[in-house]
C-alpha cells in the first residue's frame, strides 16, 4: 500500500503550519521528514496517520493493506506512549484485545513480535522497569504485532541517549532488512535520516514547504558507522537545512 | 609549595545542603504516639491532675468496650451501622465515579453538570436531613441517601479531576491503533483516573461515617450513633468515649483498606 499526500496544507488558528505538500510515500520504503524545530513535521505525521484533519489537501492510501493487517497507519511515538499499568506482554495485548483474534492466535502474534524485538525474555516487566531503548522496542513490537501497511514513526530515538539510540537504529535496520516495511520517520538528526531513509524529504521553517526530496539508493544494510558518500548526503541536507534553522529558531513561538 | 600550603589552609570542606523533602514510612511512630497519649491520660486521670468530669479514664473505657462487646450489644450497633456506611457509601461512591468519569468524557455534560456539583458540594447534607426523612422515609432509607449524596460530590469532583489528569498521549496512542471508545475508556482512562479516584475515596469515606453519626443521632435506636447520643444525654463520659473510639477504629480500618487497595490496585507505580 502506498501513500499519497496530495497539496495538503494546515493551519493552527491563524498560524500556517504547512503549505502545499505533496509527497509519494512508496511501499516498502523509509522515507524521512526532516527539518527545523516547530515545521510541522511532527504535524504532517499526524495528518498522514488521521490523528488530525488536514485543512487543506488530501492524504490518499493507494491500493490495499496486506490481508492480515489489523491497523494499516501504525505510530510509533516519541515518548512510547505505553501503559504503566500493564507488563510488556499486556501492552502488545492491548493492540490485539479489540480484534477477536482466533484463539491462540494473539498469543503467537505476541510471542514472534517479542522474539523480533528481543524482549522475550522481558514480557512479564514493567515499563517503569526498561531502560529508554527498551521501552521503544516495546513500542515497536506493539506496532509490528498488528502487523501495519505504514509505520508512521514520530522521533522514535529523540529520548534516547546516543549509545542506545545507535543500537536502535541498529535493531530498526536490522527488522526491515528481514521484512522490508513502509515507513515515515520523522527526525531532526540527520544522521538519522541518512542512516534509515530510502528517500529525505527537507521541509522549510513555518509554514513547512517540501523544499528538496533527496534519493538514498544505498542499500540499508550497506550504510557503514561513517561513509563518506553519506557523509556528503548529510552535509549536502544540513546545507538545505542551516539558513531554515537559524530562521526557525530566531522566532517568537507565537509570533 | 606556598601555593598547596594556602590551599591547604583555605580547605573547608562542603557542607552538606540536602536531604529532607522526602518523607519515609515510619512504622511504630504512629502507634508510639498513640500510646503515649493514652498512657499520658491515664496517668493525669489516675493522678488527679485530670478531673474524671474533663475526661474519662483510658482503661475504664476499655472496660466499658470490653462490657459492651461481652454483653453483644457492640454487634447490635455495629451491624446496622455498618451496613448503612456500606450500603450509603457504595450508591455515593459508585455514582459519582460513574459522573466524574462522564464529565471527564463529555463537554457538554461537563458545562451542565460542574457547576450543579460546584452549588451541591458545600451545602451541610445534615441540613437535608428533614427533607430525606420525607423523600426516602424515616427507616434505613433516609440514611443511606444522606451518606450517598455526602459522598456523591467529593468523589465527582475527585474522579472528573482525575480524568482530566491522564495523560493524553496514551489516549491518542488507544486512537492511533484503533481501539473502541470503549476499550479506551476501560483501559486507558479508568486505570490511569484510579491514583486520584482512590485518594478521593479516602476523603469520600471519612464524609461517610461523619454522616453516619450524624444521621444515627437524628432518629435510630441502634448504631454507634444512637450510642453515643444516649452516653451523652446521661453525660456517661466513658460510654461515650467507648462510642468515639469505634467510630476512630472505624476510621483506621477505613483507611488502611484503601491503602490495602492502592497497594493492589497502582502496584505499577513501585
Amino acid at each position: 500500500m502506498d501513500i499519497r499526500l496530495e497539496a495538503i496544507g494546515h493551519d493552527y488558528g491563524r498560524t500556517e503550519v504547512l503549505r502545499d505538500i505533496t509527497l509519494d510515500i512508496p511501499s516498502g520504503r523509509i522515507v524521512c521528514l526532516v527539518g527545523p524545530s516547530g515545521c510541522g513535521k511532527s504535524t504532517l505525521l499526524r495528518l498522514i496517520g488521521g490523528l488530525e484533519r488536514p485543512a487543506r489537501g488530501r492524504v490518499l492510501m493507494l491500493g490495499e493493506p496486506p490481508a492480515d493487517c489489523l491497523n494499516p497507519l501504525t505510530f510509533v511515538f516519541q515518548d512510547f506512549a505505553l501503559l504503566p499499568w500493564r507488563t510488556v506482554r499486556g501492552n502488545v495485548a492491548l493492540v490485539l484485545e479489540d480484534h477477536r483474534l482466533p484463539p491462540g492466535r494473539m498469543e503467537a502474534v505476541i510471542s514472534d513480535v517479542l522474539a523480533r524485538t528481543r524482549l522475550s525474555d522481558f514480557a512479564g516487566a514493567l515499563p517503569r522497569q526498561l531502560s529508554g531503548g527498551m521501552k521503544q522496542r516495546v513500542a515497536i513490537a506493539r506496532a509490528l504485532a498488528v502487523n501495519p501497511a505504514v509505520m508512521l514513526m514520530d522521533e522514535p530515538l529523540s529520548a534516547l541517549d546516543a549509545q542506545t539510540r545507535e543500537l536502535l537504529m541498529d535493531d530498526l535496520v536490522a527488522l526491515w532488512t528481514r521484512t522490508p516495511f513502509t515507513a515515515v520517520y520523522v527526525t531532526h538528526n540527520l544522521a538519522e535520516a541518512v542512516r534509515l531513509g530510502h528517500r529525505v524529504a527537507v521541509l522549510s521553517r513555518r509554514p513547512g514547504r517540501i523544499r528538496e526530496v533527496v534519493e538514498i539508493d544505498r542499500p540499508l544494510g550497506e550504510r557503514g558507522y561513517a561513509d563518506a558518500d553519506l557523509e556528503r548526503i548529510q552535509k549536502h541536507l544540513w546545507g538545505l537545512m542551516r539558513d531554515e534553522a537559524r530562521a526557525a529558531d530566531e522566532e517568537l513561538v507565537d509570533g | 609549595m606556598a601555593d598547596t600550603a594556602a590551599g591547604m589552609a583555605a580547605a573547608v570542606e562542603v557542607p552538606f545542603r540536602g536531604g529532607g523533602f522526602a518523607p519515609r514510612p515510619k512504622r511504630w511512630v504512629g502507634p508510639a504516639t498513640f500510646l503515649a497519649l493514652i498512657a499520658l491520660a491515664e496517668w493525669g486521670t489516675w493522678a488527679g491532675w485530670i478531673s474524671p468530669l474533663t475526661l474519662p479514664r483510658p482503661s475504664a473505657v476499655v472496660e466499658t468496650l470490653i462490657a459492651l462487646a461481652r454483653s453483644g450489644l457492640m454487634f447490635d450497633h455495629l451491624l446496622p451501622s455498618l451496613t448503612r456506611l456500606a450500603v450509603g457509601a457504595a450508591l455515593g461512591v459508585g455514582a459519582g465515579i460513574a459522573v466524574g468519569v462522564l464529565i471527564g468524557l463529555f463537554s457538554h455534560l461537563r458545562a451542565a453538570l460542574v457547576p450543579l456539583v460546584a452549588a451541591l458540594f458545600p451545602i451541610p447534607k445534615i441540613a437535608l436531613l428533614p427533607l430525606f426523612v420525607i423523600w426516602f422515609g424515616i427507616d434505613e432509607g433516609s440514611k443511606y441517601a444522606l451518606i450517598a449524596f455526602g459522598t456523591f460530590t467529593p468523589t465527582v469532583v475527585a474522579t472528573f479531576g482525575a480524568v482530566d489528569n491522564v495523560d493524553r498521549s496514551l489516549i491518542r496512542m488507544g486512537q492511533s491503533f484503533g481501539l473502541s471508545w470503549w476499550s479506551i475508556v476501560r483501559k486507558i482512562v479508568l486505570p490511569g483516573a484510579m491514583p486520584g479516584i482512590l485518594s478521593g475515596l479516602r476523603i469520600s469515606l471519612a464524609i461517610a461515617i461523619i454522616l453516619l453519626v450524624a444521621a444515627e443521632m437524628l432518629g435510630a435506636r441502634y448504631g454507634i450513633g444512637a450510642y453515643i447520643l444516649e452516653a451523652g444525654a446521661l453525660y456517661d463520659l466513658e460510654r461515650l468515649f467507648a462510642g468515639v473510639v469505634i467510630l476512630s477504629l472505624l476510621g483506621v480500618l477505613t483507611s488502611a483498606a484503601i491503602g490495602a487497595l492502592e497497594r493492589r490496585l497502582l502496584g505499577w507505580r513501585g
